[in-house]
C-alpha cells in the first residue's frame, strides 16, 4: 500500500475543501501551500496531479458556481457578485465567467432564471468536482 | 417490498481509527467488531439504533486485489469514493460545538437551509459526512 500517496491525497483534499469554504477571501497559491505544509511550486504541481486541474483554475471554477447561484437565485448586481464571490476586477470576472460558462454573467441570469429547475439538482450538477 | 434498510457500507483505510472516530469522536456504538479471519467485521450505529447499521470496510483481499485496493483507497483519500452519511440531530450548531472541540475537521459551519440547519465534515480518510437538524 502506498500511504506517502494517501496522506498526500489527503492533505490536498483538505486545502480544496478550504477553499470550497473560504473562495471569497483572497486565497493565492503561498497561502494554500501552507495549509498543505508544502512549497508554492510542489503543492501547485501535486494539486494539479491529484484532482487534474491547477488550485487556482479549481478557485476559479468554485467562485464562478458561486456566481451562477447569485445570479439565478438573487436580484444582486453583477458588479457586487463579481466582488461577493472573491474576485477583484469585473472584467476579470466576466471573462473567467464567459470563459467557464460560455456566455456572460448577465445572459446567463436572464436564460437560467427562466427555468425552474430543483435548487438540490443544479447544485449537483454546478459544484466544481475533480 | 422492502421495510428498511438495515446495512450500509463505507470504505475506511484504517478500521481502528474508524472505530476511534466512529465511536470516540462521533458518539456512535459499536454494533458489532468481529474478527471473521478473512475479514473484521466492524459494524457501528446511531445510539438506540442497532437496527441500522454501518459497515466500516477496509478494502482488501480476498475481496479485491492489493491492486484495486489501492485503487480504492486513493479514490477515499482523494475524496472521490462518493461514500458517504448524513445523520440527524435535535441541536446542530450544539453537536458541531461539542464535535469541532473534539478536533473533529469540518467542511462547513452550521447553516440554514429550507429543510433545517446542517453542516458537513470529513472522516479522516476522506469520505463526507453531513449532520442536520431538520426543520420542526
Amino acid at each position: 500500500m502506498n500511504h506517502a500517496v494517501e496522506d498526500t491525497n489527503r492533505r490536498m483534499l483538505r486545502v480544496r475543501d478550504a477553499m470550497d469554504r473560504e473562495y471569497a477571501r483572497a486565497l493565492d497559491v503561498p497561502a494554500l501551500a501552507r495549509l498543505a505544509h508544502a512549497s508554492p511550486a510542489h503543492f501547485a504541481r501535486t494539486f494539479r496531479a491529484t484532482f487534474g486541474e491547477t488550485p487556482h483554475r479549481y478557485l476559479q471554477r468554485r467562485r464562478v458556481e458561486r456566481a451562477m447561484f447569485l445570479l439565478r437565485e438573487t436580484g444582486t448586481s453583477v458588479t457586487d457578485i463579481c466582488f461577493e464571490v472573491g474576485f477583484t476586477s469585473p472584467g476579470t470576472f466576466s471573462r473567467t465567467f464567459h470563459d467557464i460558462v460560455g456566455r456572460s454573467p448577465r445572459t446567463y441570469r436572464r436564460e437560467a432564471s427562466a427555468a425552474s429547475v430543483p435548487t438540490c439538482f443544479t447544485m449537483a450538477w454546478t459544484r466544481p468536482c475533480a | 417490498m422492502f421495510n428498511a434498510i438495515t446495512q450500509s457500507q463505507i470504505y475506511v483505510l484504517d478500521q481502528t481509527e474508524a472505530r476511534d472516530f466512529y465511536v470516540g469522536k462521533l458518539g456512535l456504538e459499536v454494533a458489532a467488531d468481529i474478527d471473521m479471519g478473512f475479514m473484521r467485521w466492524l459494524t457501528v450505529s446511531v445510539p438506540g439504533h442497532p437496527e441500522r447499521q454501518i459497515l466500516l470496510e477496509k478494502p482488501g483481499p480476498p475481496a479485491m486485489s492489493e491492486e484495486t485496493a489501492e485503487q480504492v483507497r486513493e479514490l477515499v483519500s482523494r475524496g472521490a469514493m462518493g461514500g458517504w452519511l448524513i445523520f440527524t440531530t435535535d441541536d446542530c450548531h450544539k453537536t458541531y460545538k461539542k464535535l469541532l472541540e473534539r478536533g473533529v475537521e469540518f467542511t462547513e459551519e452550521p447553516t440554514e437551509r429550507p429543510y433545517g440547519i446542517d453542516c458537513g465534515l470529513r472522516d479522516p480518510f476522506g469520505n463526507r459526512i453531513r449532520f442536520t437538524q431538520p426543520t420542526a
